[in-house]
């Protein structure tokens, strides 16, 4: 029991800390990635894909938003600096390309596995990438089941 | 002396960065090398020019108003300056959406004759 205590309790951190997407700060990043969507959590994608999204900014699904060279490298370090390892695996798909989209990985499906197609397309909700529409506290990185509503 | 002087930098500083929606007319009418027209700009902004979207798809054919993003359905603030007071005060700003606006919804950058159009019509909104 003595022993079991310990481990216990290291468990208990361990589980706590497992859903924080909170965002660290970073001015670049919030200025430039979050004027056509919410914040995306860096810490949902491997390094791996936020180098290759970086690298094609002026084709990011289907629109342009293409930055200056400086910002880019700084945001792409920041991104891969923070980006989830082992939590999120490699997140990439059968190919073995690296996946850009979060709403395209594993993780994504399990945590998700209730909802059908039908209601990400929801008029109120119109893409399974539009977060803020169920989580009404993503923009602050916060997942939480309690701030969960499904819009109908 | 020394404070008369950094009160001058401080100016210099500020009147470098300060830029107002005027400015913008002025400089791509300047470039274009002939008068913006209002009119056109109203066109050029509300239609589709071959592509899926035009500029009115996300920042609505009345631009006093709040516009939504049309893929993500993120809300946007006014983009007219009679309606929001940080609209067309930065440079870099101005610069970098004109290039990124334009290329997806014409397909290529917009010449400067186009955005001094757009900005005459954004102006004359009230
Ligand atoms: C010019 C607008 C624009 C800018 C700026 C922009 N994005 Fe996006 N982003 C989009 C659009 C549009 C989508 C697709 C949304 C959809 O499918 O519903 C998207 C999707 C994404 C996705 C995938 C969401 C999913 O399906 O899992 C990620 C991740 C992302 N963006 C990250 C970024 C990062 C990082 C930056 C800053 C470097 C950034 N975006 C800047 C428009 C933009
Ligand atoms: C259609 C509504 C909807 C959309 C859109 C949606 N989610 Fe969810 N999400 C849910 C629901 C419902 C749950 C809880 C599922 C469960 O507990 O079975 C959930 C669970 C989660 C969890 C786990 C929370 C926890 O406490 O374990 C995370 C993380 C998450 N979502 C992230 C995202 C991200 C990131 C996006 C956007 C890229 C997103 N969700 C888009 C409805 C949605
Ligand atoms: C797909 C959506 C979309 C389309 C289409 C679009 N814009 Fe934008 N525009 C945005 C977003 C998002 C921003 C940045 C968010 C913000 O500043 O509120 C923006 C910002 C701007 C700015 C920056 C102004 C400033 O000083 O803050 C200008 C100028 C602009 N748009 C002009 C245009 C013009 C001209 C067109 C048509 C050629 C156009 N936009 C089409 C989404 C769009």
């Amino acid at each position: 029991m003595k022993k079991l205590l310990p481990a216990m309790l290291l468990l208990v951190a361990l589980s706590a800390q497992a859903d924080n997407y909170r965002l660290p700060k970073n001015a670049a990043f919030e200025e430039e990635c979050t004027s056509c969507h919410m914040a995306f959590p860096p810490q949902m994608l491997h390094a791996d894909s936020w180098r290759a999204m970086m690298n094609d900014l002026s084709k990011h699904f289907g629109t342009d938003a293409s930055l200056d060279e400086k910002r880019r490298v700084a945001i792409a370090d920041f991104l891969v600096a923070n980006s989830g390892g082992r939590k999120t695996g490699t997140t990439r798909d059968a190919a073995g390309k690296p996946l850009l989209r979060i709403t395209e990985t594993d993780r994504f499906d399990k945590k998700h596995r209730e909802i059908n197609a039908a209601t990400f397309k929801r008029a109120s909700i119109k893409s399974p990438a539009n977060c803020t529409a169920c989580h009404a506290q993503a923009a602050a990185g916060d997942y939480n089941e309690r701030s969960i509503i499904i819009p109908k | 002396m020394r404070y008369s002087l950094i009160i001058a930098a401080l100016f210099i500083a500020a009147s470098a960065q300060a830029e107002t929606p005027r400015d913008f007319l002025t400089r791509f009418e300047k470039e274009a090398g002939s008068p913006a027209s209002a009119e056109r700009g109203a066109r050029f902004f509300t239609a589709k020019q071959g592509g899926e979207w035009s500029c009115a798809s996300c920042h609505t054919d009345k631009p006093t108003q709040a516009g939504r993003h049309a893929k993500t359905d993120k809300p946007i603030t006014p983009l007219a300056p009679a309606a929001n007071a940080e609209r067309f005060t930065d440079a870099a700003k101005v610069d970098k959406w004109f290039r990124r606006n334009c290329n997806d919804t014409v397909n290529r950058l917009c010449s400067a004759q186009e955005k001094a159009d757009v900005m005459a019509w954004l102006l004359a909104l009230k």
